[in-house]
């Protein structure tokens, strides 16, 4: 089984490097651009004698103490077969 | 008395700190490897600048877990006082013993410079012996010292006057331009509700000799240890 974990700044926090990394982006010479957020993206192997429910539960508490600031970030789990 | 500095796999001011308390406050002061547990010998102890743990994930949530932030947790809510500089700084704020987050600078650089920040409360263990109001030339060395949080606890920063120190210009003015990583209200410096634990992103510890360009850190150390010979 794996896990997903996506971790981002929450709306309204400065992300200055999403911002430069915007900026380099459009200096290609993109002109659609409204707003680049720079996150972070975990993958996570789990054993398989977990079952779905207790795998998603550890992962979360994982991403909330762990993977992600709740301060400053919000965190998405997915689990995958 | 006795002074401790925590030392994690990539502490680099530990050494500072060790020096100044021993040369200039002129108290012992021993080395904690960041494994051990046993803080019960000690009276205070400073979280050095450095980057523990590469800073990976975020510069300080990895040495929260180390095993000695739960004894810095239990030495902290017995009163005794804790010092994070900088990197110790960002510590405190993921252990969860300082409100807030430290993130990126506004300009994204790396600042490593000698600039001015102003005491806002000289009631702390760490400022006794300062002046409010008194500005201080102190180096900062951060690439995320931009400090943030949530209006409720900015409010409460305020209201119960534990905004320690705050960026300012050499005549002490806090303004925009003397703000040098877009730290909310220029904050530079933070106590908790007990004032016993101080998060600063500024180094006074590297500010403790004229040689090196400023001696206006030596005064927190100095209020320190003031502070724990009036209550020994």
């Amino acid at each position: 089984m794996k896990a997903k974990v996506y971790v981002n700044l929450k709306p309204g926090v400065l992300d200055p490097q999403g911002k430069a990394i915007q900026h380099s982006v459009e200096l290609l010479g993109f002109t659609c651009i409204a707003d680049i957020r720079q996150g972070k993206y975990f993958e996570i192997k789990l054993d398989s004698s977990a079952g779905e429910d207790e795998a998603r539960e550890s992962v979360a508490r994982m991403a909330r103490e762990v993977l992600s600031n709740p301060i400053i970030e919000d965190y998405r789990v997915e689990i995958e077969e | 008395m006795k002074f401790g500095v925590i030392v994690f796999p990539g502490s680099n001011c530990d050494h500072d700190a060790y020096h100044v308390i021993s040369k200039h406050v002129g108290q012992p002061v021993d080395f904690i490897w960041h494994r051990d547990t046993d803080l019960s010998a000690y009276d205070a102890v400073i979280i050095p600048g450095g980057f523990s743990y590469g800073d990976y994930l975020r510069a300080g949530a990895l040495a929260r877990f180390s095993p000695v932030m739960n004894s810095v947790k239990k030495f902290a809510e017995s009163g005794r006082f804790v010092l994070g500089i900088c990197n110790g700084f960002q510590i405190l704020c993921e252990a969860g013993l300082l409100p807030g987050a430290l993130i990126r600078n506004r300009e994204l650089h790396f600042i490593c410079e000698h600039l001015f920040v102003r005491v806002e409360a000289s009631d702390t263990p760490f400022t006794d012996e300062l002046q409010r109001g008194a500005v201080l030339h102190l180096p900062i060395a951060h690439a995320e010292g931009n400090y943030v949080c949530d209006d409720l606890t900015v409010n409460e920063l305020k209201r119960a006057d534990r905004i320690v120190f705050r960026y300012c210009d050499k005549d002490g003015n806090i303004t925009e331009a003397a703000n040098p990583n877009g730290s909310l209200d220029n904050i530079a410096g933070i106590c908790n509700r007990e004032r016993n634990v101080l998060g600063m992103m500024p180094h006074p510890e590297r500010a403790c000799e004229d040689l090196l360009g400023s001696s206006d850190g030596r005064n927190v150390f100095r209020s320190l240890a003031a502070r724990l010979a009036a209550v020994a």
